[in-house]
């Protein structure tokens, strides 16, 4: 395990030289997380003190990207918390396929586990054809993993068995072809899919959608971001639009709370006006 | 052989793996309502979502449960359970913060993640306790607490369904306390009466 190698007031000088530098900012992320993340990037990358890390910062711009990929968590899965995504399956989807077009945006994608698991979705509910994925994370690096569609074969298992639970009446299986210790996924499960790099924090809103994906993000952002972020999402969101959470995420206590009416217990609300 | 102290505590983590639950529902009943501190919980169970666990701690106890959500504010009186699948950190001393990072130990929540972010947030204002488990985590998380003078406690393994948890963490450091599953009520209980926290 990793002791803090940095102090609380170094942290912070640090995050507000990369944010004038570099642009990206991390100084409204929860420092809790934000902490460990940096030690375990300084272990890895043998920076013993706040004086090394910040020389490799400011000097080699190249390493940026890797501390940006190393300081944020690109922990996914795919039909992550399975009952979520039946939620989604039986009682979202119906709604949509309403709707001539249909557009959805997956926030803080990461590897692309739970774009995958929303392509297989739709194409099962034969609404794939007219719908377009945009999938966005800060991380150029996740999202060319993400682009790829291939996992460890590890997990597949896993994945099965949490894809049956959400509903799938298939093979999990006939969406990839196995490879030695991978698995890639068809590319038409990409075809309706734009990987692009937005940044929540600085970033605007690009589009009106129905719904919204962004699970297992908020955790890492302090309140203040939070309610910046949700009204980037409601700014983005049609009226009757879905925004989808984390299982331990709300947007209770926020300014939303009133114009959102929640869906049973899972964390699914609709955008009521 | 148990040695009170005078310090005001500012949290109480406890952290346990297999066989720990009938250990907690054994304890929590005799746990005074006034203790004037948070409890945290960490225990490993599995990722699929048995949210009944909160709703079974209550039977057990007359202090107030909940299961941590994002940011959730600590108060004292009150026991906070660790969600399956998540890591609990403290994001203040008095806010909660969830992270999905990498499970550490084959485990996620781990013990050893709470209790390192505990001792950080409160040093030796934290009191710590390992219950049984088949399980590395913890260890270091008690080492880290005491590192920054907080006090640890083992459940004695003689008494423990599965003693691999607090035998490794006893080889790892030297425990304020080894306390069997009767005593444990009393002993925290006491520990807040001598506090200075009312």
């Amino acid at each position: 395990m990793e002791h803090a190698i940095l102090r609380d007031d170094e942290l912070d000088l640090l995050f507000e030289e990369i944010a004038e530098k570099y642009g990206y900012d991390f100084t409204l992320y929860s420092k809790a997380s934000l902490k460990r993340r940096v030690s375990r990037i300084c272990m890895m990358d043998k920076l013993y003190s706040f004086a090394e890390l910040r020389y490799q910062l400011m000097h080699y711009p190249d390493y940026l990207q890797r501390f940006v990929e190393e300081i944020t968590v690109n922990v996914t899965e795919m039909y992550r918390d399975p009952n979520f995504y039946k939620t989604l399956r039986e009682d979202v989807l119906p709604q949509l396929a309403t709707y001539p077009f249909i557009r959805i945006w997956i926030a803080g994608c990461a590897t692309g586990e739970e774009v995958y698991s929303v392509a297989i979705m739709l194409q099962e509910a034969n609404l794939y054809d007219r719908s377009l994925i945009y999938a966005t994370d800060l991380n150029p690096t996740v999202l060319e993993k993400a682009r790829n569609g291939v996992f460890s074969i590890r997990h597949m298992k896993q994945y099965s068995e949490n894809y049956i639970i959400s509903g799938g009446k298939k093979e999990l299986s006939s969406y990839y072809m196995a490879n030695y210790d991978v698995v890639k996924f068809h590319d038409k499960l990409k075809e309706r899919v734009v990987f692009s790099t937005h940044n929540l924090v600085s970033d605007a809103s690009f589009n009106e959608f129905q719904l919204i994906m962004c699970r297992n993000v908020l955790i890492y952002f302090e309140k203040e971001l939070q309610h910046k972020v949700f009204n980037l999402f409601d700014n983005s969101l049609e009226k009757l639009g879905y925004l989808a959470l984390g299982s331990k995420e709300s947007i209770r206590f926020s300014s939303l709370e009133n114009m959102y009416r929640k869906l049973g217990s899972d964390k699914i609300w609709r955008k009521l006006h | 052989m148990i040695k009170y102290d005078y310090r005001n505590i500012g949290i109480l983590m406890i952290g346990g793996s297999a066989g720990s639950l009938k250990v907690l529902f054994d304890l929590l009943p005799d746990l005074d309502e006034d203790l004037g501190f948070p409890i945290i919980i960490v225990v490993h169970r599995k990722a699929a979502a048995d949210s009944q666990l909160e709703s079974v701690f209550e039977k057990h106890t007359k202090l107030k449960v909940l299961e941590i959500e994002d940011k959730m504010s600590l108060e004292p009186n009150t026991i906070y359970l660790a969600p399956a699948d998540y890591h609990v950190l403290l994001e203040t001393p008095t806010e909660l913060a969830l992270d999905y990072s990498e499970k550490l130990h084959y485990s996620r929540p781990s013990i050893d993640v709470t209790f390192q972010s505990g001792a950080e947030m409160f040093g030796e204002r934290v009191v710590a306790m390992l219950l049984s488990g088949a399980n590395h985590d913890g260890a270091q998380g008690l080492k880290y607490i005491q590192s920054v003078g907080g006090l640890v406690i083992i459940q004695d393994p003689e008494t423990a369904e599965v003693d691999f948890m607090p035998r490794e963490a006893i080889a790892k450091v030297t425990a304020d306390c080894i306390i069997k599953p009767t005593e444990m009520a009393k002993f925290i209980n006491k520990l807040a009466k001598t506090a200075n926290n009312k």
